[in-house]
């Protein structure tokens, strides 16, 4: 897969200290309120966030595209499906 | 309590697997209800809630270790209105003594998102070829969807617990790493590129990278039953022996069927599967059994 460097977000939203599964449905409520095509950054803790975020979005549809660790912190970018 | 009543007053077929098991209380029985994988419908619960209102005499029910229904407090005199009342919505008395006993399983791939295989649809199928069958002793079986292994198939006489094998494709993987932190095992560590470096031996095939990977670079080989025998609890608590992983779901009766008959052969009367494999050794088991499904 070839990867896009420099994909814009159209939104984001910050879900460090967020436990699981509120991030999750932080994050679900979050595109609901987009519309389909547009990419929203995610960042997430390590651990458990990183374990199930990413992939409850893979379970709705979502597409992942970039994930990217600055300092031990997550930035994921999501396409919202 | 004296078998010879017992004799005059019911119908002996409906005693033959057992599922009435005598109380303390003089003439009092638990009648075990059959619900294979756990799983019942609210019309044979509300029917069973019935016919426990009705007959039994403590006024209560009790949810078995191994996911039956049982009526507690039910009169001797009472057994085959209870028995024809539950079958009017098809609902069995379940067995205890030395049988096959009914199976127990997780809740369900249909709704779990861990699970790998359909352990509903087995507990039902294995339920009806082979519940009731005479052994040596009781014989438990379990189906586990997944890894976690819920339905405790180390416990078990024979377990069957569902596996997947993950096969990773380079061209589809974007490095992202999700498959490494996803995995719990560390049989997944990323490389500088963020590839994933497998470790066959630490993988315990839950597929947890398959479900987190964005760009299906892993994908499901396989998927099979891990199969356990000589396991239980009681007194005597013996871990099942592993003897088989990715055994294709089609061949789970004629397992069950070849086990069955390797325990009628080898074991003892009141003795369990596991100490029959203790005693004769776990190499005959495998030779006589194993073999056969390993080898094609």
């Amino acid at each position: 897969m070839v990867e896009d460097e420099i994909i814009k977000p159209d939104d984001s939203i910050d879900l460090r200290g967020v436990l699981c599964p509120m991030n999750f449905v932080k994050t679900k409520l979050k595109l609901e309120m987009m519309e389909a095509g547009k990419v929203l950054e995610v960042v997430l803790d390590d651990g458990e966030p990183m374990r199930s975020v990413p992939r409850s979005l893979k379970e709705e549809g979502h597409k992942i595209i970039k994930v990217e660790n600055v300092q031990g912190v997550y930035h994921l970018l999501v396409k919202k499906a | 309590m004296d078998q010879g009543i017992v004799k005059q007053r019911v119908d002996l077929n409906e005693l033959k697997s057992g599922g009435f098991i005598k109380q303390n209380q003089k003439d009092l029985f638990t009648v075990r209800l059959k619900v294979p994988g756990g799983r019942i419908t609210p019309e044979k619960l509300v029917k069973i809630a019935e016919v426990a209102r009705k007959y039994s005499r403590l006024g209560y029910c009790h949810l078995s270790f191994r996911q039956s229904v049982e009526i507690v407090g039910v009169h001797i005199d009472d057994f085959d209105a209870v028995v024809k009342e539950l079958a009017t919505i098809g609902q069995k008395v379940a067995s205890c003594g030395p049988r096959v006993r009914v199976p127990t399983a997780c809740g369900g791939c249909e709704y779990n998102p861990n699970g790998i295989m359909d352990t509903q649809a087995k507990a039902l199928e294995v339920d009806e070829k082979f519940f009731g069958t005479p052994c040596h002793h009781k014989f438990k079986m379990s189906f586990s969807g997944c890894p976690i292994d819920c339905a405790r198939t180390r416990e078990m006489d024979l377990g069957f617990q569902g596996v997947v094998y993950p096969e990773w494709s380079k061209d589809l993987c974007n490095g992202c790493t999700l498959c490494a932190k996803a995995c719990l095992e560390g049989a997944i560590v990323s490389d500088k590129e963020g590839r994933p470096m497998f470790d066959e031996s630490k993988c315990v095939y839950c597929g947890d990278c398959i479900r987190a990977c964005p760009t299906d670079a892993w994908k499901d080989k396989k998927t099979g039953w891990l199969v356990r025998v000589g396991g239980k609890h009681g007194r005597h608590p013996r871990e099942a022996d592993q003897v088989v992983n990715f055994l294709p779901d089609s061949k789970v009766n004629d397992f069950i069927a070849a086990t069955i008959q390797w325990y009628h052969e080898n074991g003892k009367p009141k003795e369990r599967i596991g100490t029959t494999i203790n005693r004769v050794g776990l190499d005959s088991f495998k030779e006589k059994v194993v073999n056969a499904f390993t080898q094609s």
